[in-house]
């Protein structure tokens, strides 16, 4: 086959694929539910369950360590974004106490080919992040939330998405043994 | 700002959970017709993706020969890029039907091998079913696309081009 200057990009085609696929999943749930908040609960759990598996991957993939702090916490998500999305997002806003900071994005390859509509207004098209974190944090013994302040699909200068860390997750003592 | 490939991976695992999930919310009396369902909006998350991403994939390339030289292009270009390696076997009987063959599908590595999953195997085949179709679609070809497994993670699409809808 002699297609000249043809080359494709696998890796290029594998992430538009996951945008496409996500963007395909989020109208389909649009459709399933009449209620906007109930399709951000649902992108959200899915993140979940995707974040624990992600966390084997990330700690396999990185060889890191347990986080000192919180703001060596922020950093490793960092560093996780730019592997599994290839973007950096700035570390901004902490919160004076150091419990809680945002991520800055410029711009997000989920969102790469989208347009809200005017009707989805309360949609968080990205929320499935947030449950990402979440999941993934949970396993490392962190329980945190998170929630977009500001979305560039909503019309803001940029995505903000903040971080708090709630408590940490004691190990727990198998039953039966003291 | 290109995306890990295992997010797909996990995402396609979600799109599976998610269908099945739905499961007992439907008020299906028989369990058979309930699982039909649930697989059409598997291909439907397939179809559309596929007919989008074709688009964008095949932006620069010339105008294909015909009907057998955009199916080697699936098998070959299109399939590498997506599942990391080209399909192992094409057929055709030059009357439309089109059999392709994977001896190591991507979606279904990470299951055990053998016969104890089979049952599990049309859950993850319908995503890229509908991709197949989707793709196919948009480059104008409408087509008829199913799927059969023997012995995870070998699988098989059978693409059927009906003959009198060809122009």
């Amino acid at each position: 086959m002699s297609r000249a200057g043809t080359r494709v990009d696998a890796k290029k085609v594998n992430s538009e694929l996951f945008t496409l696929t996500y963007g395909a999943l989020v109208s389909q749930l649009m459709r399933d539910y009449e209620n906007v908040e109930d399709v951000n609960k649902q992108l959200e759990r899915m993140g979940y369950n995707i974040g624990i598996r992600l966390i084997e991957d990330f700690l396999a993939k990185t060889g890191s360590g347990r986080c000192y702090d919180f703001k060596d916490t922020a950093e490793k998500v960092q560093t996780a974004f730019r592997i599994y999305l290839g973007i950096t997002p700035d570390i901004t806003n902490w919160s004076p106490s150091g419990d809680e900071f945002s991520l800055q994005f410029e711009s997000n390859p989920l969102t790469e080919f989208v347009e809200l509509p005017d009707h989805c207004i309360g949609l968080k098209y990205c929320n499935v992040l947030t449950g990402v974190l979440r999941g993934a944090m949970e396993m490392v013994q962190m329980d945190i939330s998170s929630v977009f302040v500001r979305d560039h699909l909503k019309g803001d200068s940029c995505t903000e998405l903040r971080i708090k860390f709630i408590k940490r997750i004691e190990d727990a003592i198998p039953a039966g043994e003291d | 700002m290109v995306a890990d490939e295992i997010l797909l991976e996990l995402l396609h695992a979600e799109l599976v959970n998610y269908v099945c999930s739905n499961e007992p919310k439907e008020k299906e009396p028989s369990g058979q017709l309930n699982k039909h369902c649930n697989l059409s909006t598997l291909e439907y998350f397939g179809f559309s993706t596929g007919y989008k991403l074709i688009e964008r994939f095949t932006k620069d390339w010339s105008r294909f020969k015909d009907e057998l030289d955009t199916i080697k292009f699936i098998c070959t270009d299109f399939w590498t890029s997506i599942y990391k390696k080209p399909i192992d076997n094409l057929r055709t009987n030059h009357q439309g039907v089109y059999v392709l063959q994977d001896r190591a599908f991507r979606f279904m590595s990470k299951i055990s091998n053998g016969t104890q999953h089979l049952d599990a195997a049309p859950l993850y085949i319908a995503f890229t079913s509908g991709l197949l179709r989707g793709a196919l679609a948009n480059l104008g070809i409408n087509s008829i696309v199913t799927a059969e497994v023997q012995s995870m993670p070998a699988c098989k699409f059978h693409i059927q081009v009906p003959r009198n809808q060809m122009p």
